[in-house]
């Protein structure tokens, strides 16, 4: 197993470089130094040699590549790409185009995201879960036809309607939580509760919806029937049998997901201007800051790699049967 | 001396959707073909569900098909004109802008209420004798045709009754027609066209009432710049309905080349396509969408010449977005199909045509390809409703479809500051909430039948 | 069963919503605050960039930093028309003109420079801040040699020991040099190099001197045009004249710097930290900067060392009667802190204002924008009218008249609508006239803002109201309403076909008249949509190109656009900061630089009169030539004239002082507050209304329960069968 990991990661390196690669061509024909420097001076009384001093400064004066000038390697190594490259490798993300350290607003704003992302998502797997095994005991009932289509129905309307309307009635009109905001500490949750509930509503109808196919799934199989054949009550089955052997195909899909609740929430936080991950990244897409996104991007690709390895070893985990070679 | 009074300007998702549904009917004829097939297709049709939504999703294809045939209208020459030159005018209408009437042109100054006959907004209003009101004026269009002192609750009645009745007719009239001919084939019993009848009639009269009424008042109310909610949302049912389906085909090709070659060759071939599809799917898709989008902006800046009209440059863009959207899902497709082909090919009548010296592309052709059209049918039906939806969110991140394109997610994004105005304004928000509703649930509905159907998976357990 | 964890969970929520309840309203979202701490809320949309002074030039910025910077001039905060004041100085800047040999100008002597002397107060201090602290031996405390020594400080707040010391001249020339010192990017050292003898020339030698990153002192570089005289008098040699240069005075690029803070955030691995002078700033104002957290809040607190500084007892008319003079002779500031919270969307901005939580309706800006407005005014027949909601709350309203204006250019070298011509100058009357400003003004701003007529907004020298101001180009005079009247559609159209489109059409060819508006991404589509319609009025069409803003920036620098929107906020009281924008030698494409002419006007004859207006005083001869020149630009149309802003800021009734300045943001220190009244209203505003509450609980129960009869009647079925 622990030669698989460091397969895994000897094989991450290549995917990343390639991520980089492909992040910084994107942005500099998109954007060029130049461009990012005007943006970041301002409108008024800007003269050409600020701007060349703006580039100087940030390091992107260099060859973006290659670099003919330079001797041997160096012409790889002598670049701006090189240089920018190296450093996210060692998670040095160095300064953000408006000249605050990137680690440090990180680490400021992981806090926020992560008591966003952690209880929407546990609350919501857990909802998802009971209500999935809830329809489950009514199986082929009409009540689980209904409760079928009242999924699809919520699955079907736009993300964008439940955050605006949520906010809407139960923080305007009927004043129950802040609108929007963040607090430190223990007071954070009433600024919480309410896009946790949301996402959670969400969520429902898809999540609950693909839990009880795989429920269904199980439920079919051998194991079950003898079960039930034997006597055991559909609530025994339903907790000793089905929900057990379900929980690799749950697992699967929730363990890839679980590094990157450190990302946060993009829309969410930035409707209830949650101070985290995701409005740092919106913000940056909108300002076009290029340190950010490289920063962000690079550490998506790193935390979806490490879903993936967590995945496999929760395989193993989860089934005894399944061995990491 | 002759003039043309048009100019068809076709958009290239003009081209676009008109060849895909070509495909979709070729692939469809060609199912038929095959018993295996057409047995699965009547397990979807046999229920009522399947008849209903497959019947709503073609009404929102086919309104999104009449608002892809554009023409530009010629102007008229000016006097002393030395060239016998025809222009054209700069607005690109469509034929569902003809069938709509008015409706688009019916342009009011701001906001007014759902068959409201005055603004929303007070305004200052000059009165014949000089002196000036704070009051709300009277709209301009919304029941112009009102004498005075008739009344309004009960015009709309009448009228509401009228356009009914005419929808009823005419659906009535084609049904009649339909029923002749199935009861010649004999096909009458085989599957629920009832129901199919009654959704057909409901969308008739449905459609009928809201183009008379939407010609007389606004159903939907106005946005703040006065154009009709009802007529943008209905010019957004295209952009749903490309957005849904093209951001799938676009990249369909690369998926099943890559997809293929990799199942099927292995090797490093199998390892390219891999590298290449985990590199991709490892970036956040929000941040690679921001990226691409930007991208295609700026050569969009740098090569105006390329789009004559403002319409032809908003189309480009949002070919460009369903492309990117493509990308950004193509990596699952991709994965699916390598796997299956891996699975395929070791079968034995694959190796067997293998050891007859069957050259690989026809190995590919007549026995891997046929046996995947279940998955992509199945992941296009599947993925359709999530592009639909990203629409909206990408509307809000600011990286969606260019405003000069009516769409759900650029009005549900307004919406939420139009909320919160006291009193809030809730129309911009329903309609184009309601329509999106209306197909993301059909066709969510519809793709669980053609799932079941089609995925031997869930076929085993619903045995 | 799975079913009793959701019942559960649900009373819970209800349970903790209702004890907490009890403690105050529950939507509060501002932190627990000591009621003995004069505590104001506020907020702020757009997070600073920059806070060091020589570098940050936004509003957003202006709204900490002229709270916590102080330079040798202020604005009076009442006063109208603006009238400066000294802050830090004793009076204002005595001025000595002289000749090429340094000596001062005999009477109709050519003038080669200005010499601006400033006498500063004795005895102002700065804020108590590390940079200061010395240890015993009278040795800075905080100078590490590497980064290591340092690691247990990340904040400003984490060293322990502050001290503060008294402000001299150097530190204005220090802050000067800063200015033309490369590396701190300021955006006015291309104009000052103009100005300041010596500027240019120290730039050079600075960035030479430069050794990476560590701090270099700027005192052992001279600047020739700055002079020490002792430690309260400094002079300033600048080129020519230059009337104007006071009002920069005002300003915080002027504001003093203490070299030890200079050399304290050079400290090695400080920039690391964040511990810059651009993210903590170092004042002598009213308050300083105690946490900066741009993603969440920013706090001010008093500064204990600030100067003697008292209420103004003088005012314009109306201020008596509207208490803004209650508190005249009391010492600034009146409270003790400051919480200005980061808010991205106007609406929940708004909300906040309205539940009782934010004292302000915005700071950095009034956020009575279109989607707020009908919940503030409702618009009477006298006009603005609070609506009887806000009425009954006795909310206060502060107009502010920012010197401003937004306006469409026109590229005068584009080759359709540019051009010195007759029908050139026609075409764009004829599209000034059917470009309804005053119905963009209705639709898009409720009528906040006012039409205007020329290049000068009103408030300042120069302007001109009524029939005098009136553009006689595209409005009639209308004596009736004893207003401007806008020209007709058909005198318009009749101006197109003159200008060679009749009907919109090439009189030639035939061709329709395309042209073209470049606008930034993120123009909403109404606004895109109204500016198509009224060009559609004389059948002129209009295609939109949409870029972002760099991009935009630039296709402006080589002069590639047809119209575009553009604006300018004053940085100074006077009509030569309005008039500049049509000056030939600040053309973008002419000047190859970033001039500040958008549409490349370029006439010699505006060019001559605007060279005599920047250097005369105040009187009839500069009236006239302000007048000759607005009447040129009048014809020649190269903008259309848009319109100036007006905004009015809204306050809760417990927060006095609460007037607007246009121009400086500094008045935070003016302002007084009721926190008892503001605790009552709070509570008043804001009992939560848990219907809601209720009524998922119950939509809950209703599809748990049926389930769960049906569940129990199936498990009977069950057992039936079997027996």
């Amino acid at each position: 197993m622990f030669a698989y990991i460091v397969r895994r990661l000897l094989y991450a390196v290549p995917i990343l470089i390639g991520v980089n690669l492909l992040t910084f061509i994107l942005f500099f024909i998109v954007n060029t130094p130049e461009d990012m420097a005007r943006a970041h001076l301002g409108d008024k009384y800007v003269t050409e040699e600020a701007v060349q001093n703006w580039i100087a400064d940030k390091g992107y004066d260099g060859p973006m590549f290659f670099n003919n000038e330079a001797p041997g390697v160096e012409k790889l190594t002598d670049t701006v790409f090189y240089d920018k490259s190296v450093k996210l490798f060692a998670f040095d993300f160095g300064q953000s185009d408006d000249g605050r350290d990137i680690s440090s607003d990180i680490v400021d704003r992981m806090g926020p995201s992560l008591a966003l992302a952690i209880p929407s998502f546990l609350i919501g797997v857990w909802v998802n879960i009971c209500v999935a095994l809830m329809v489950l005991m009514f199986r082929g009932s009409r009540l689980d036809k209904t409760t079928v289509a009242v999924f699809v129905g919520l699955m079907s309307i736009s993300y964008l309607f439940y955050i605006i309307v949520g906010q809407y009635f139960i923080a305007k009109v009927s004043k129950l939580v802040p609108v929007s905001g963040f607090n430190d500490g223990l007071d954070g949750w009433r600024f919480l509760i309410l896009p946790v509930v949301i996402s959670v509503l969400a969520g429902i109808g898809s999540g609950a919806r693909l839990y009880r196919t795989l429920f269904i799934e199980v439920s079919g199989q051998d194991f079950s029937r003898t079960a039930r054949a034997k006597g055991v009550s559909e609530t025994g089955v339903l907790f000793h049998h089905i929900l057990p052997n379900a929980m690799l195909p749950i697992l699967t899909g929730i363990v890839v997901v679980i590094p990157m609740l450190f990302m946060g929430s993009l829309v969410m936080e930035s409707f209830f201007s949650i101070p985290g991950l995701g409005s740092y990244m919106l913000d940056s897409i909108r300002a076009q800051d290029f340190s950010i996104v490289r920063a962000m991007v690079f550490l998506g690709s790193v935390l979806y790699i490490t879903g993936l390895i967590l995945t496999d070893i929760s395989y193993t985990w989860a089934d005894p049967r399944v061995r990491l070679s | 001396m002759e003039f043309e009074t048009f100019k068809t300007a076709v958009l290239w998702t003009d081209y676009l959707i008109w060849f895909m549904v070509a495909i979709i009917v070729f692939f469809m004829l060609s199912l038929r073909k095959s018993p295996q097939n057409s047995e699965k297709w009547k397990a979807v049709f046999s229920t009522k569900l399947g008849m209903s939504t497959f019947i709503i999703i073609l009404a929102y294809v086919g309104v999104a098909l009449l608002d892809s045939i554009h023409f530009r209208k010629a102007l008229p020459p000016v006097e002393g004109q030395t060239s016998t030159q025809v222009y054209y005018s700069n607005d690109v209408n469509s034929v569902l802008d003809l069938m709509l009437g008015e409706m688009g042109d019916n342009n009011e100054r701001t906001y007014s209420a759902p068959f409201s006959l005055k603004s929303w907004n007070k305004e200052n209003i000059k009165q014949s004798d000089g002196t000036t009101v704070r009051d709300y004026p009277e709209l301009k269009h919304a029941g112009a045709h009102l004498e005075e002192g008739d009344g309004q609750a009960a015009d709309i009645l009448m009228q509401s009754l009228l356009a009914l009745a005419k929808g009823l007719a005419l659906a009535l009239a084609l049904i009649a027609v339909h029923r002749l001919w199935l009861k010649r084939r004999g096909t009458l019993n085989d599957l629920p066209w009832s129901t199919a009848w009654i959704t057909f009639a409901i969308i008739i009269a449905f459609m009928t009432w809201l183009i008379s009424l939407g010609n007389l008042y606004h159903v939907l109310g106005t946005d703040q710049a006065g154009n009709d909610t009802l007529y943008e949302s209905l010019k957004g049912i295209r952009t749903g309905v490309l957005i849904g389906s093209l951001a799938t085909i676009i990249t369909l090709p690369f998926a099943i080349v890559f997809g293929i070659s990799a199942g099927y060759f292995k090797g490093w071939v199998d390892d390219a396509v891999q590298y290449i599809y985990t590199t991709l799917s490892s970036i956040p898709s929000i941040l690679l969408i921001a990226a691409l989008v930007l991208l295609f902006q700026v050569w969009v800046d740098n090569n105006p010449g390329y789009f004559e009209v403002g319409l032809e440059k908003a189309d480009g863009k949002f070919l460009a977005l369903c492309f990117i959207l493509g990308i950004t899902s193509w990596a699952s497709l991709c994965r699916l199909l390598r796997a299956e082909t891996l699975k395929l090919s070791q079968l034995d009548y694959v190796q067997a045509a293998h050891a007859f010296g069957v050259s690989h592309l026809q190995i590919l052709w007549k026995h891997i390809l046929p046996n995947l059209s279940h998955i992509i049918m199945i992941t296009f039906v599947l993925d359709f409703s999530g592009m639909v939806l990203a629409e909206a969110v990408l509307a809000y991140i600011g990286i969606g479809v260019d405003p000069a394109m009516a769409s759900w997610g650029n009005m549900i994004n307004l919406a939420s500051t139009e909320l919160s105005r006291e009193p809030s304004i809730w129309w911009n928000l329903s309609g184009a909430f309601f329509l999106m509703f209306t197909l993301v649930l059909a066709v969510n509905l519809f793709s669980d039948l053609v799932n079941d159907a089609f995925n031997p998976k869930t076929r085993l357990e619903t045995a | 069963m799975r079913i009793k964890p959701i019942r559960t969970l649900a009373a819970t929520i209800t349970a903790t919503l209702l004890l907490t309840g009890c403690s105050g309203p529950w939507n509060d979202p501002n932190p627990p605050a000591d009621p003995e701490v004069q505590t104001y809320f506020g907020s702020f949309t757009t997070r600073p960039k920059h806070l060091d002074p020589v570098r940050s030039y936004s509003a957003e910025e202006g709204l900490f930093l002229d709270q916590i910077y102080e330079p040798p001039l202020q604005y009076h905060f009442l006063k109208r028309p603006y009238e400066l004041e000294p802050a830090t100085a004793t009076s204002l800047p005595e001025v000595t003109l002289l000749n090429d040999q340094l000596e001062p100008a005999a009477e109709g002597e050519e003038v080669a420079f200005s010499r601006v002397t400033i006498h500063l107060k004795p005895g102002t201090q700065y804020q108590p801040h590390p940079a200061f602290a010395q240890n015993s031996e009278g040795k800075p405390l905080y100078l590490f040699d590497s980064a290591s020594e340092s690691t247990q400080y990340t904040l400003l707040s984490d060293f322990p020991q502050t001290a503060s010391r008294t402000l001299t001249a150097d530190d204005f020339i220090y802050q000067i040099k800063r200015m033309g010192d490369p590396i701190n990017k300021s955006p006015l050292i291309g104009l000052m190099s103009d100005y300041i003898v010596g500027m240019r020339d120290f730039s050079k030698m600075v960035k030479e001197a430069r050794d990476g990153d560590k701090w270099l002192d700027l005192r052992e570089f001279e600047m020739e045009g700055l002079e020490k005289v002792d430690n309260l008098t400094f002079n300033i040699r600048i080129k020519g004249t230059y009337p104007q240069f006071k009002y920069w005075l005002a300003m915080r690029f002027f504001a003093p710097i203490p070299w030890e803070a200079d050399r304290f955030y050079h400290n090695p691995g400080f920039k690391d930290k964040n511990l810059t002078l651009d993210w903590n700033p170092i004042g002598t104002g009213p308050f300083m900067m105690t946490t900066n957290s741009p993603n969440r809040e920013i706090i001010l607190e008093k500064n204990p060392n600030y100067r003697k500084d008292v209420y103004p007892s003088e005012g314009s008319a109306g201020d008596e009667e509207r208490g803004y003079l209650a508190d005249a002779g009391k010492q600034l500031p009146f409270i003790d802190k400051a919480i200005f919270r980061h808010e991205k969307a106007a609406t929940s901005m708004w909300s906040k204002f309205t539940q009782g939580y934010y004292d302000r309706s915005g700071d950095g800006d009034s956020n009575i924008n279109t989607a707020t407005f009908d919940q503030a005014f409702t618009v009477g027949p006298d006009g603005l009218e609070l609506t009887p909601e806000l009425e009954s709350r006795n909310i206060i309203v502060d107009e502010e008249i920012r010197p401003s204006i937004f306006y469409t250019g026109f590229n005068m070298r584009d080759p359709v609508v540019g051009g010195y011509t007759e029908d050139k100058r026609k075409l764009r009357q004829a599209i000034s006239i059917v470009y309804n400003d005053q119905e963009y003004i209705d639709i898009f701003r409720n009528g906040i803002g006012q039409l205007a007529h020329g290049p000068i907004p009103p408030g300042l020298y120069g302007y001109k109201g009524g029939k005098e101001g009136m553009n006689t180009y595209i409005f009639d005079w209308d004596e009736t309403t004893k207003s401007p009247k806008r020209k007709s559609v058909e005198y318009a159209a009749k101006l197109l076909a003159e200008a060679g489109y009749p009907n919109g059409r090439n009189a030639k060819t035939g061709e329709p008249l395309i042209l073209y508006m470049d606008t930034t991404a993120s123009d909403a589509s109404p606004r895109s949509d109204w500016i198509k319609k009224q060009l559609a009025k004389i059948n002129i069409q209009l295609e939109f190109r949409v870029t972002d803003y760099p991009r935009f920036k630039e296709k402006m620098r080589a002069g590639n656009t047809q119209m575009f929107g553009w604006g300018w906020l004053a940085d100074y009281p006077d009509p030569e900061n309005f008039l500049f924008l049509l000056d030939s030698r600040q053309g973008l494409v002419k000047c190859q630089c970033d001039g500040s002419n958008s549409t490349n006007y370029d006439n010699p004859e505006f060019d001559n009169l605007y060279d005599q207006v920047k250097t005369l005083p105040n009187g009839p001869e500069r009236l006239a030539a302000i007048e000759q020149m607005v009447e040129i630009v009048q014809r020649d149309s190269p903008w259309i004239w848009g319109f100036n802003r007006k905004d009015y800021y809204l306050a809760n009734n417990w927060v006095k002082n609460t007037k607007r300045h246009g121009i400086s943001q500094g008045t935070l220190k003016y302002v007084r507050l009721d926190q008892e009244a503001r605790a009552h209203q709070q509570v008043a505003w804001n009992s939560p209304n848990v219907l809601p509450l209720f009524g998922a609980t119950g939509l809950l129960l209703a599809i748990v329960l049926p389930g769960i009869s049906f569940y129990r009647r199936r498990q009977k079925l069950t057992i039936k069968a079997e027996e």
